[in-house]
C-alpha cells in the first residue's frame, strides 16, 4: 500500500458511487435494527430491482444516524432524513428520490439535536458503509496511517497526540499522549496495544455505535498507536453482548489485512502489526484494565493491585497500551488535521469532542457528539429535547455505576472531566441517563448497587461483602423497614468501599449512593421516618421473618 | 558488580532501610511491626486482596496495601491509625457476616487466624447482620474436609496448590458474593484426579474451612513451617 494506491482506491470508490444518480442510506446499527430497519433495507433493495433502478439508485446500509428514538432512520443523498420508516414506505421514498423530500416521514434536521453536534469521532457514522473498507478510504480513511508511516517518527506522533490534549475516553480521563509516551519508553521483548471495547455501563452505547458504524476508524487508531509505542500485536477486547460490532470487526480486520494495512511490512515499511479479537464472557469488571489483561491471558478476569501499571508490565508482563474505543477513534482526525486543531475545540482542560449516549426520560434518545464544555442544560433540554409528558426534570446520571446523580440546581454545569468530578459524579465513558419526577432516587441508588454487587469479582472483601451489605440496606430503605442506624451504617460502608477496595469498581461503587444522599437526603429521610416514597415507586413490604 | 540499591524510609516515625524490591510488609515483619493481614502468607505470591494491610503514605490520599507496595526512598508510612484500625475492624466484621462463623463449634477454635485477628482488633460483636448462607461441606476426600461455611476466600489454598505443589486442584468459581473455592471443575474433592493429597492447602488455610478428618472442636492445629523452607530450598536450587 502506497499513498498513491490509497488515493486510487478512494477515487475508484467515489466513481463507483457517482454512477448512481441517487442514493438512499438506511441505518443498520443496533438501535434501528431493533425497530426493523433490516426489513426497510430489504424492501428498498427489492423495490429498486422491481423498478430496474439498479444503476440509478444506490441503497446503502450505514451506521448510526444518531437519533435512535425515531428509528428506523433513512437518509437520502439530497439531504433529507426520514424517521420511523417502515418497509411499506420504500416505494414512496424512491418516488421522491432526487425530488422534493417526502413530507410525511421527514425528520427536521435543523433542530438542536443535529445543529448543536460537532462530529469528529462519529463523522462517518451514517455516511459510510461499515462493511466496505473502500467506502472508509473514500472518506479519507487510512490516510492518517499512511501519513504517520511515511512522514512521521513515533516521537512526532506522540507529540501530536500530546499537543491535541486528548484524554482517555474510557472514564478516568488520563492524558493519552502521556500514556503513549510511557509505553513507548518502557522496555520489553514485545509490546501490545489493547482496545478496550468492554463497554458495560448501564445506559452507555457510544462505543458500540462507533464500532458498528465505523470499525476501520478504530483499527486505524490502533495502528497509529502501535507505530507510536512500538507494538507488534494488538487485541480488541469486546463484550459478547455486542454481536453486530463483533461481526463488523470480523469483516473489517481481514479487509485491512488484504489491502496490506495490517500484517507484516505495512505499506512497505518495517512496521508489523496484527490485531486479534477477544470476546468477553460477560463480566463488567473486565473493563478494568488489569482484569481485562488477565482475561486476554485466559485467566479469571479479576483485577490486581497497581503498580505495576500495564504501561510497564501488562499483558504477559510486557509493556501494554490500553485505550478505549473512542480514544482510538479520535486519533486519525488528530493526525490528519493536527493536534492544535483538536486542542482548539473544548474547554481548557478537556479538549475535543465527546460522544454521549442520551437515554432515560428524555425526548430524543440516541448517540450525540458534542464539544467538551456544553452545559448539562443544553445537553438535556436542547439536544435531548427535554422531558416528555410535561414531567419535571429530577436528575441526570452520568458515568454509569461509578458516577453520580446530578440534580437540577447544577444543570448549568459544563460537561468536562473536572466539573463533573466536582459534583461527585464523573465523565465516565459517556452514558447519560435522564430521570424525571417519576424516579425514586433511593430506588435508583439501589439499582446501581445491585449492579455493582452482581458484577463484583469477589476478590477483595470490602467490595465483595460491602456491596452486598449496602444493597441489603438500600433494599430495606425501599421496603420502608430501615432505621436511622441503617443509614449511618450505609454512610460508613460508602467510606470503607471508596478507600479500601482493590479496583475502581469497588472504589466507585458508593458514588451513586453518596451523590443521592447529598442531593436527595430528604427522600432517604421520607422513606425511613415517614415510610413514604414521593415518586410512588417504593411500597412498604413486611420485614422478612427468620423461619 | 552492580551496586545494590538500598532505600531508607520512615515507618511509624522510625527510620528503616529496605533492599531492592522489598515491600513495606517485608520490612515491618523484619522489625516486629505488626500489620494485620489475612490473604498474605510467607512463601506464597501476594494478591493484595484482603485489604487489611492497607497503610497510609504521607503525601498520598490513597491507602496502599503493605504486602505489594515496594519501599520508595523517603517514603513515610503509618501502619496504624484510628482510621486504619476502624477500616480493619469493618473488613473483619464483613468477613464474619459473610459466611457461618460459629467459633464455639469450630475445629479451629483457639487456633484460627480470623478469630485471632478479631481479638487483636478488639472486635467484641459484629455490627453487620449475618447472611447465614446455605453452604456445602465436602467430606468426600479420604483424609480432609472442606467446609465452605468457614471459608473467607483468601485463596491461600488456591495459591499453594498452584505455586508450590503444582497441581492447581483449587480455584475460584462464581463472582462477587457468590464466589466459591472449588476443587477441579467443582467436582467432589474425593474424586479429584489432580489432587495429590499433599495437604498443603489444609495447613495454609487460616480458618477451619480446611481440616483433617477426625479432628473435633478446637483440635485442628495448622503447621506451616514447611512453606518458607520449601521456598528457600527452591530458590537455592535455582
Amino acid at each position: 500500500m502506497t499513498p498513491e494506491k490509497l488515493q486510487q482506491i478512494a477515487e475508484s470508490e467515489r466513481e463507483r458511487q457517482a454512477q448512481f444518480a441517487d442514493g438512499v442510506n438506511v441505518c443498520v446499527a443496533t438501535g434501528c435494527l431493533a425497530s426493523k430497519s433490516q426489513s426497510v433495507k430489504g424492501a428498498l433493495d427489492s423495490e429498486v430491482v422491481t423498478r430496474g433502478w439498479e444503476n440509478r439508485c444506490h441503497v446503502k446500509g450505514v451506521g448510526c444516524l444518531g437519533l435512535c428514538s425515531e428509528g428506523p432512520l433513512v437518509s437520502t443523498r439530497s439531504g433529507a432524513l426520514y424517521k420511523r420508516v417502515t418497509a411499506a414506505d420504500a416505494g414512496d421514498i424512491l418516488d421522491h428520490a432526487g425530488k422534493a423530500p417526502l413530507r410525511r416521514l421527514l425528520c427536521p434536521t435543523d433542530m438542536p439535536f443535529f445543529q448543536k453536534q460537532q462530529k469528529i469521532v462519529t463523522e462517518n457514522s451514517g455516511v459510510v458503509d461499515p462493511e466496505r473498507i473502500e467506502d472508509y478510504i473514500s472518506a479519507g480513511g487510512y490516510s492518517a496511517l499512511i501519513q504517520v508511516l511515511t512522514e512521521m517518527t513515533p516521537v512526532q506522533v506522540i507529540q501530536e497526540v500530546t499537543k491535541s490534549g486528548l484524554r482517555g475516553r474510557g472514564g478516568a480521563g488520563y492524558p493519552t499522549g502521556l500514556k503513549w509516551s510511557t509505553v513507548a519508553k518502557a522496555v520489553g521483548t514485545q509490546k501490545f496495544v489493547i482496545c478496550n471495547a468492554d463497554e458495560g455501563d448501564p445506559g452507555a452505547f457510544m462505543d458500540r455505535s462507533v464500532l458498528e458504524s465505523d470499525p476501520h476508524r478504530v483499527i486505524e487508531g490502533m495502528l497509529i498507536a502501535a507505530y507510536a509505542v512500538g507494538a507488534s500485536l494488538g487485541y480488541i477486547y469486546i463484550r459478547a453482548e455486542y454481536p453486530l460490532a463483533i461481526k463488523q470487526l470480523r469483516t473489517a480486520l481481514p479487509q485491512a489485512e488484504q489491502l496490506g494495512l495490517l500484517g507484516t511490512a505495512i505499506c512497505g515499511t518495517r512496521f508489523n502489526f496484527r490485531i486479534e479479537l477477544r470476546v468477553g464472557a460477560g463480566a463488567y469488571v473486565c473493563g478494568e484494565e488489569t482484569a481485562l489483561i488477565a482475561s486476554v491471558e485466559g485467566k479469571r478476569g479479576t483485577p490486581r493491585p497497581r503498580p505495576p501499571y500495564p504501561a510497564q508490565a501488562g499483558l504477559l508482563g510486557q509493556p501494554t497500551l490500553i485505550n478505549n474505543v473512542e480514544t482510538f477513534a479520535s486519533i486519525p482526525p488528530i493526525i490528519r488535521k493536527g493536534g492544535d486543531w483538536y486542542a482548539s475545540i473544548g474547554t481548557e482542560k478537556s479538549k475535543g469532542t465527546k460522544v454521549f449516549s442520551l437515554t432515560g426520560q428524555i425526548l430524543n434518545t440516541g448517540v450525540v457528539e458534542v464539544p467538551m464544555g456544553v452545559t448539562l442544560r443544553e445537553m438535556i433540554f436542547e439536544i435531548g429535547g427535554g422531558i416528555p409528558k410535561a414531567r419535571k426534570f429530577k436528575a441526570v446520571q452520568t458515568g454509569g455505576p461509578s458516577g453520580g446523580c446530578i440534580p437540577a440546581q447544577f444543570l448549568d454545569t459544563q460537561v468536562d472531566y473536572e466539573s463533573l468530578a466536582q459534583l461527585g459524579s464523573m465523565m465516565g465513558s459517556g452514558g447519560m441517563v435522564v430521570m424525571d419526577e417519576s424516579s425514586c432516587m433511593v430506588d435508583v441508588a439501589k439499582y446501581f448497587m445491585e449492579f455493582c454487587m452482581s458484577e463484583s469479582c469477589g476478590k477483595c472483601i470490602p467490595c465483595r461483602v460491602g456491596t452486598y451489605q449496602m444493597h441489603r440496606i438500600l433494599s430495606a430503605i425501599t421496603n420502608m423497614t430501615a432505621t436511622a442506624q441503617d443509614l449511618k451504617m450505609l454512610e460508613e460502608l460508602c467510606d470503607l468501599l471508596k478507600n479500601t477496595s482493590l479496583c475502581g469498581l469497588g472504589q466507585s461503587a458508593p458514588n451513586p449512593v453518596v451523590s443521592t444522599l447529598k442531593s436527595f437526603a430528604t427522600e432517604y429521610k421520607a422513606h425511613i421516618q415517614e415510610h413514604k416514597c414521593a415518586a410512588g415507586v417504593c411500597t412498604p413490604k413486611a420485614q422478612e421473618v427468620c423461619a | 558488580m552492580k551496586p545494590i540499591e538500598v532505600k531508607t524510609f520512615k515507618m511509624d516515625g522510625q527510620d528503616f532501610s529496605a533492599g531492592p524490591e522489598e515491600t513495606v510488609l517485608d520490612v515491618a515483619c523484619q522489625n516486629n511491626i505488626f500489620i494485620p493481614r489475612m490473604c498474605e502468607l510467607e512463601g506464597l505470591s501476594n494478591v493484595g486482596a484482603c485489604r487489611l494491610c492497607l497503610v497510609e503514605v504521607k503525601g498520598s490520599n490513597k491507602l496502599v496495601p503493605a504486602c505489594v507496595t515496594q519501599v520508595e526512598e523517603g517514603m513515610e508510612v503509618t501502619t496504624s491509625s484510628d482510621r486504619l484500625q476502624n477500616y480493619r475492624r469493618m473488613i473483619v466484621e464483613l468477613l464474619f457476616s459473610e459466611r457461618n462463623h460459629i467459633c464455639s463449634v469450630c475445629v479451629s477454635n483457639g487456633h484460627c487466624e480470623l478469630q485471632k485477628m478479631a481479638q487483636k482488633l478488639g472486635i467484641t460483636h459484629i455490627h453487620f447482620p449475618y447472611r447465614y448462607p446455605k453452604e456445602q461441606v465436602d467430606a468426600s476426600h479420604d483424609r480432609f474436609v472442606f467446609d465452605q461455611n468457614r471459608c473467607i476466600l483468601c485463596t491461600r489454598c488456591v495459591r499453594v496448590c498452584d505455586e508450590i505443589e503444582g497441581a492447581h486442584t483449587w480455584d475460584v468459581m462464581g463472582r462477587g458474593i457468590d464466589s466459591q473455592v472449588v476443587t477441579d471443575l467443582n467436582e467432589p474433592w474425593g474424586s479429584s484426579e489432580t489432587c495429590t493429597g499433599c495437604g498443603k492447602c489444609v495447613h495454609v488455610c487460616p480458618t477451619g474451612a480446611l481440616f483433617e478428618k477426625g479432628r473435633s472442636v478446637a483440635e485442628m492445629h495448622k503447621r506451616r513451617q514447611f512453606l518458607p523452607y520449601l521456598t528457600m530450598m527452591r530458590e537455592e536450587r535455582e
